[in-house]
């Protein structure tokens, strides 16, 4: 078997600038993205996001370079003349027209058969969910209406691209959790490209095919949600998905692949690496809390282990957190544990042994 | 938040102001019902006499007709000028934008004796003859900041986004403009034609001033006064413009806080004259 064509992406953004005044809201971004992905862009906030997807959709012009959507260069297509929609962040339901006219507003530009309009309104609210809401007021829905009247408002002109601006943001958390699934499950019925912004770490990694971490205007990481959480190019990445404690080392020596580390007050380890580390380099190392165990009993076995005392104890219900000073050490680790039957809550003070596996260290 | 209820004392001084303020009106319908050509209590009875007279006196039609005329273009120009005026201020920045509209809005304050007595320098400098245009010209110039006011509120409230989400949709800018912009700020539109129309059609000093042989009502009113006779029935053509005014606001501020609601605004914060 040949191994098929590299698809061409349905996004292509090259070497994108944006400056407002002496403001540089992006900085270089160049992005590809694959037909029918969920695609997040992830940042905090002012980071540049919604400047992105404003540059994608058209309403804002790059400074400099230049978009392609299913390989036509977008610099001169005007945001009605571009095959992607959008859904705003408040998400701008015309007040004075009811949520058939809401949701028909773009095929009525079509001069399309007041027959068809009627049956794909009817249709795109089944797929949101609000069958029968047609006749309703907009100004009498709730939040989380709003955002289904949105979406079906922007489904319906069948987009090569759904682009969702901080679509979950202004929904309280148990909302946000289930429309999070929907949003999924949405993009899989129909198959478009959805490209989401969102400031929130959780949100992008459960949603999300890829994730684009954004910092400053600037792409600090493309991967799946496993790779940036397993695999982050930097510290900052680290922190910003998920929890990791950060632990400096030293390389001892890196030769044949095998790089000897030196890492403080933890001891010394060999690891399989393909990183160009030098000798005498200090680094640091990455560890997720996850990662860490607390050995409740002296029979408790685990390839490395610390000493440490418990500095403060956070009970979840499911899970605690356990914040630790490494022994002998200023250095704080968190370590979380899952609550299983009989799994005491350490009392804050005490003494604990921690093991860990080499397996889940992170070189940064 | 709760508001706290205001101290009695408070009640009372609002109280005595509104009677202050409301009692002559109230004497106006009093008058103009009662059978009897002096102006003084007891009251003699009820006719509707001086409502007839009203309707066979053809100065007072030709008074009607000039006035309507005048406070009907002079609505019309001041609301035009305060669609641009409130459009621009909302969409663009611009230098000096905040000065600009300042002075714009300054004749709400400036005395009306004042802006008379300078335009009728200005005008007869100008050329112009005093005619029911002159008093156009004035009206527009006191009504325009009211109109700028209540679509100012109109149109800042109204989120951008909407006319983005027009065109995301594939909507052109035109269409945009028809379908999404006039619906929204229509009730604003309507609202400040209201309120220059009622403003114009009451005003009497600058029309005073301004008007050559074309008299308004006010300025007719005001040349009646002379004939103690007649004062019956200036007070039944009074309580007629009271009741019209006090509808057509109520009207304006119908539509004003429609406007409001439709643009998502919950309370009537912002902008407006009530
Ligand atoms: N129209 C604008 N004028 C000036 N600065 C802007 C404008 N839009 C965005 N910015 C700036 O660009 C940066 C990125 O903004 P934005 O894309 O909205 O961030 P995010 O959506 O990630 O929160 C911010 O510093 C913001 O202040
Ligand atoms: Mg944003």
């Amino acid at each position: 078997m040949t191994k098929q064509h590299e698809r061409e992406p349905i996004i292509n953004i090259q070497n994108v600038e944006k400056h407002y005044g002496s403001v540089t809201a992006l900085d270089g971004v160049s992005i590809k993205i694959e037909a029918g992905e969920f695609f997040s862009l992830l940042g905090p906030s002012g980071c540049g996001k919604t400047t992105l997807l404003r540059i994608i959709s058209g309403f804002d012009n790059p400074s400099v370079g230049t978009v392609f959507i299913g390989g036509a260069d977008m610099t001169d297509v005007p945001p009605n003349e571009r095959p992607t929609n959008m859904v705003f962040q408040s998400y701008a339901i015309f007040p004075h027209l009811n949520v058939a006219d809401n949701v028909g507003y773009g095929l009525k530009k079509q001069k399309l058969p007041k027959e068809e309009i009627d049956r794909r309104v009817d249709d795109a609210l089944k797929l949101v969910d609000l069958e029968g809401y047609g006749p309703r007021e907009s100004h009498a829905l709730s939040g989380g209406q709003r955002q289904r009247v949105a979406l079906a408002r922007a489904l319906i002109m069948k987009p090569k691209v759904l682009l969702l601006d901080e679509p979950l943001s202004a929904l309280d958390k148990k909302l946000r959790e289930t429309m999070q699934s929907e949003l999924r499950k949405l993009q899989r019925t129909v198959g478009i490209t959805f490209v989401l912004v969102t400031h929130d770490q959780e949100e992008a990694l459960t949603m999300s095919d890829r994730i684009a971490v954004m910092f400053d205007g600037r792409i600090a990481q493309i991967d799946s949600p496993e790779g940036l959480y397993r695999r982050p190019i930097s510290r900052r990445v680290a922190s910003f998905i998920g929890v990791m404690n950060f632990i400096p080392a030293t390389v001892i020596e890196n030769t044949n692949k095998i790089l000897s580390l030196n890492i403080k007050s933890l001891g010394q380890l060999d690891i399989k690496t393909s990183s160009a580390l030098k000798k005498s380099e200090v680094i640091t190392v990455g560890i997720r809390p996850e990662m860490l165990t607390i050995l409740y009993n002296k029979s408790d076995t685990s390839e490395y282990s610390f000493n440490a005392s418990i500095e403060n104890a956070s009970y979840y219900g499911d899970m605690t957190y356990y914040e630790v000073f490494i022994e002998d050490t200023d250095i704080k680790a968190t370590v979380s544990m899952r609550n299983t039957a009989g799994r005491p809550v350490l009392e804050i003070g005490s003494k604990a042994r921690v093991g860990w596996g080499k397996d889940s260290i992170t070189i940064l | 938040m709760m508001s706290a209820k205001p101290p009695r004392s408070l009640f009372t001084y609002a109280l005595v102001y509104l009677i202050f303020l409301y009692a002559p009106v109230i004497l106006l319908p009093l008058f103009a019902f009662n059978d009897s050509a002096i102006i003084a209590l007891p009251l003699s009875g009820f006719t509707l006499h001086w409502f007839g007279l009203l309707w066979e006196t053809r100065a007072l039609h030709e008074a009607l007709y000039n006035s309507v005329l005048i406070a009907v273009i002079t609505a019309i120009g001041s609301t035009t000028l305060g669609i641009f005026a409130a459009r621009a201020a909302a969409r663009y920045e611009f230098p000096g934008k905040r000065s600009i509209l300042g002075f714009i809005m300054v004749p709400l304050v400036l005395p009306e004796i004042i802006i008379g007595v300078a335009l009728i320098v200005v005008l007869i400098q100008l050329g112009m003859s005093l005619s029911a245009w002159t008093v156009i010209i004035g009206h527009v110039l006191i009504c325009t900041p009211f109109s700028i006011a209540i679509l100012q509120s109109a149109f800042n409230n109204m989120d951008r986004s909407l006319e983005e989400a027009s065109l995301d949709l594939g909507e052109n800018k035109l269409g945009t403009f028809f379908r999404v912009i006039v619906p929204l700020v229509t009730p604003g539109i309507i609202s400040s034609l209201l309120i220059s129309f009622t403003i114009s059609l009451d005003e009497f000093i600058i029309a005073f001033f301004l008007t050559g042989t074309d008299v308004t009502l006010p300025v007719y009113i005001w040349g009646q006064l002379r004939f103690p006779a007649r004062l019956p029935a200036i007070m039944a053509l009074g309580f007629l413009m009271v009741t019209l005014s006090f509808l057509l606001l109520v009207a304006a501020e119908y539509f004003r806080r429609r406007a409001n609601r439709l643009t998502g605004v919950r309370k009537n914060s912002n902008g407006g004259i009530f």
